[in-house]
């Protein structure tokens, strides 16, 4: 592998552009200097894998949000005045209605383009918020929030949760009968906080529910404040990750010390660039076709109408489904009320949402006593433990989301409201703990049969007749690439219980710490298999000479048989 | 914020020493790895390095991307001006189609030919970069400490405690005005949560047509959606009494449904015995949970169930909450029959409607 230039290629100054440029670029650097930053980064190697992709629909989708919703503020009217309305919508025509609700008429059917701005702003929301916790999902479950980026971590907590009000204030602007209802829910969230939850309910509206306050209000929020805090985020999170440069899978040539990949200039210029134009196209082609969020089939909000099947957003779904799902359970202690059945659910869950998730990344190096630095990515089942609390989290998630549509899903399948509902509570108990038993042994499967390939080879799909009649399947050794990735993982540490007392019978006084956290190591590590040793590499290899049909006879880019008898190739 | 970025002499096979391999250490004596790493692949030439027409074809196709791009754009503009706003194709809005479809294809296929551009024909050697530590080196952070250092004392901050302490005590101070100005964000809630428009003698009208409703006008069964009188009157100037914002607040509380069971049926709450006119009662529509007005009506098992989340009330037993989040009852209404036969309140309600707040069950006039 030669200089990456291809031999018949000018240098940049030689060539016409080059001369051209030079002079303004003389003149930008002799007064910002920065041709130190560009030697040291235009040529930055990032690692290639789809999974790293992401995150990078997020980005894209923000720009996205930027760029659309800076050309909704251009007719959008935060204000809760009533008017009546006379635009081009004949069903609508002469009711009163807010003129929040009238201008987001106006911006779709008035407007050109109006409509489809407005349904790509409402679809990239919706894709980001998918496409964050895509992402943090991959980091979680390939362990990639492991020194040195827990900082990244807790950045990307925080996006996640400011990008959820955000969406949330978002969605509530249009004052329709829709996003009305929404503002209901959250008008009987903040009551329900206990002690100052009616006064904080006067502050928030200005006065009682609806007020004529909280659209304005919330719209400062959503096109300001909130994306103000997510643009800061996200440099932060690109910094960072530009400084720590990106984690990569293990594999032949990648190392802790190394980055294997591909230079920024050109090929992630233009895959990454391209990429937003994917994004931003896929979106636009959604809301050609797709409808999303007609407001105009809902009505003007009105306090004493709802429409059944009345959903939040996908993202808010699954706090929905919890607050579906929750006891009554609301008592009276002296003059104070507490509603803990909507403040558990609606405020308490989202705050333990993210303080598990904030903390999660020091209490599994507090429990695995690993302080080092990570850049190789683990894949989920050499972490069975963290892959296991993971889907049991997501398990608890998608069971209270599934409990948001529980009226839908009656109503589709013909079941029994209250049947689905009871299911729902049980669910989320015993859901997570049988997804964890589950996925931990699924991993420590998957963990013995990366073990068996690397000492037995793998299955060539050809059957061999011994001469004493008996008929098996021939391995053959697998590629050195391929069996050394699958051994590209940090070994099982040893597991030893902490001294209760010294040699000389003093009690340990970091002991009951310490044998807590030995026993949350032994849980954590706990029938983990370990990758076989070198001596079992070597012995195994002896294996393949006995076999009837030695696999050395096969030729180089032979990698076994399909089905019908095809050669196939690794 | 970057680092150096050494490349490695690129003819790929670098072959890494064992102690860049992640092991953590086993009683200090690492064991070796079941198998070598063996380096990076050799590279292996695409299609389109060795192939000139399939190089050239890639091209074609990355270029023939971007002017189909140019096209789709084009045709944007043109549909901009060319279809009018109110035009259906297949009940779809056309405008929005046409410009969605050119303008969506325009920027996808720039990314696509952008990507396929740098798969297929830009140098796809792999590149190896070093990492270093996050941290800084030991230099750097005893140099820093070290001009910290003379900072702080250039300043005196550590050995004058006094200044210290009373700068820190005035900045803290500051986040007072921070909150005291948050003040007038609203208005105290008083006893606002507590009452609803309705009075004594109130009519309870159709929430539509604004009609007084009468014994007969409801039958066994049946559910009407009824609002205070009040809603409908004019002042002196034909203006509505009620419009806007009042109009949303006042309905966000007095928001009723009238129903009638069979008298026998029903299990009045204590002190709500008289509060039905001939089996005919009218409930709170706001739900007790978190506000959703109620209106799903089952009429042989006088259920009446909130479609936000599920709050099961039985309207024949005082409104008593059978199943779901919400807990209190649904209020109730004291009802009787004017002069001319029209259902009147009797008062307002006797207790807060609408979602459950710390001091709903305090006693308040």
């Amino acid at each position: 592998m030669t200089e990456t230039a291809s031999p018949t290629a000018t240098p940049l100054k030689d060539t016409n552009f080059g001369k051209k440029s030079a002079g303004p670029v003389e003149w930008l650097d002799d007064r910002l200097g920065l041709a130190g930053v560009v030697r040291k980064n235009i040529r930055k190697v990032f690692p290639d894998h789809w999974s790293f992709l992401l995150g990078e629909i997020a980005l894209w989708s923000f720009v996205v949000l930027l760029l659309t919703g800076t050309f909704l503020t251009f007719w959008f009217q935060p204000s809760m005045a009533e008017v009546p309305y006379n635009g081009s919508y004949e069903p609508l025509r002469g009711l009163e209605m807010s003129q929040a609700y009238a201008s987001t008429l106006n911006i779709s059917f008035d407007i050109r383009g109006g409509l489809l701005v407005r349904q790509i702003h409402h679809w990239a929301a919706a894709l980001f918020m998918a496409a964050l916790m895509a992402h943090m999902l991959r980091v979680f479950f390939t362990g990639a929030y492991r020194k040195p980026r827990e900082i990244n971590w807790l950045i990307g907590i925080g996006l996640f949760a400011v990008g959820l009000i955000e969406g949330f204030a978002g969605y509530s602007l249009p004052d329709d009968l829709l996003s009305g209802t929404g503002l209901r829910f959250v008008d009987g969230l903040i009551r329900s906080i206990p002690i100052v939850g009616s006064y904080l309910e006067f502050f928030v509206f200005g006065g009682e529910f609806p007020g004529e306050l909280i659209i304005a209000r919330l719209y400062m929020a959503h096109i300001f404040l909130l994306p103000g805090i997510l643009l800061g985020l996200i440099a932060a999170h690109m910094l960072l990750l530009v400084y720590h440069k990106h984690t990569q899978w293990p594999g032949p040539g990648r190392t802790e010390k190394n980055v294997v990949g591909y230079p920024m200039l050109p090929v992630y210029a233009a895959k990454a660039g391209g990429f937003f134009f994917v994004v931003f196209g896929f979106t636009a082609l959604m809301a050609a076709v797709i409808q999303i969020n007609p407001i105009w089939t809902y009505g003007p909000y009105n306090p004493s109408e709802v429409t059944a099947g009345s959903q939040p957003d996908w993202y808010m779904g699954w706090v929905e489904g919890a607050v579906r799902i929750m006891p009554n359970w609301e008592f009276t202690i002296g003059p104070e009320t507490f509603s803990l059945n909507v403040f558990i659910p609606a405020v308490l869950l989202m705050g333990l949402l993210f303080t598990v998730l904030a903390i999660w990344p020091f209490f599994e190096s507090w429990v695995t006593g690993d302080k080092k630095e990570h850049h190789l990515l683990q894949r989920p089942r050499n972490a069975p433990t963290r892959t296991a609390f993971g889907v049991a989290g997501m398990t608890f998630y998608g069971i209270c989301w599934i409990a948001g549509g529980n009226d839908i899903i009656a109503l589709k399948f013909n079941l029994d409201i209250f049947t689905i509902t009871w299911l729902a509570r049980i669910g989320v108990f015993v859901g997570p703990v049988i997804a964890f038993i589950i996925t931990r042994r699924i991993c420590i499967s998957l963990q013995r049969k990366d073990n068996d390939a690397v000492l037995h080879g793998y299955e060539t799909g050809i059957i061999v007749r011994s001469p004493e009649g008996s008929y098996a399947e021939a391995h053959a050794p697998l590629p050195t690439d391929v069996a050394y990735t699958l051994t590209a993982r940090p070994r099982v540490p040893e597991l030893t219980a902490p001294e209760a007392e010294d040699e000389d019978g003093v009690r340990n006084p970091e002991g009951r710490k310490a044998r807590l956290r030995a026993w949350a190591k032994r849980f954590f590590y706990a029938h983990d298999v370990d990758k076989p040793t070198r001596e079992e590499v070597v012995e195994s290899e002896h294996h393949f000479h006995d076999e009837v049909y030695p696999p050395h006879d096969f030729p180089d880019d032979f990698s076994g048989v399909s089905e019908t008898g095809v050669p196939k190739h690794h | 914020m970057s680092s150096e970025s050494h490349e490695q002499p690129t003819d790929g096979v670098a072959k890494p020493t064992s102690d860049e391999l992640a092991t953590p250490a086993r009683n200090d004596i690492e064991p070796a790895e079941p198998i070598e790493n063996p380096g990076l692949p050799e590279h292996l030439p695409r299609p389109t390095d060795v192939d000139p027409k399939l190089e050239k074809r890639a091209e074609r196709q990355v270029a023939g991307m971007f002017t189909a791009a140019i096209i789709l754009t084009i045709g944007f503009c043109v549909a901009y001006f060319a279809i009018p706003k109110d035009a259906e194709i297949f009940g779809w809005f056309s405008l929005n189609l046409a410009l969605g479809l050119t303008l969506g294809g325009a920027l996808f296929l720039i990314g696509i030919g952008a990507i396929q551009w740098a798969k297929k024909l830009m140098n796809d050697h792999e590149v190896i970069e070093m990492r270093h530590p996050a941290r800084s080196s030991d230099d750097d952070r005893e140099a820093a400490l070290e001009v910290l250092d003379e900072g702080v004392s250039d300043s005196g901050f550590g050995r004058r405690p006094l200044i210290r302490r009373s700068l820190i005590g005035a900045v803290a101070i500051l986040g007072l005005p921070a909150i005291v100005m948050l003040r007038d964000l609203g208005p105290l809630p008083g006893n606002k949560l507590f009452h609803t428009v309705w009075r004594k003698g109130m009519r309870v009208v159709n929430d539509v047509s604004g009609i007084p409703l009468r014994p007969g006008d409801i039958e066994v069964g049946q559910l009407v959606n009824a609002q205070p009188a009040v809603f409908f009157e004019t002042d002196s100037h034909g203006h509505a009494l009620f419009h806007g914002t009042k109009l949303l607040q006042a309905k966000a509380k007095a928001s009723v449904i009238a129903v009638r069971i069979r008298p026998e049926d029903i299990k009045p709450r204590k002190g709500q015995a008289n509060w039905d006119v001939d089996g005919i009662m009218v409930y709170s529509k706001i739900c007790t949970h978190v506000g959703c007005p109620i209106s799903l009506w089952e009429q042989q098992t006088h259920h009446l169930l909130c479609p936000c989340h599920q709050t099961t009330y039985d309207l024949a037993d005082g409104g008593k909450v059978i199943f779901g989040p919400g807990k209190r009852p649904l209020p109730q209404l004291p009802l009787a029959v004017d002069a001319e036969g029209y259902l009147i309140a009797t008062s307002d309600f006797h207790e807060p409607v609408g979602p459950s707040f710390p001091e709903v069950n305090q006693h308040r006039d």
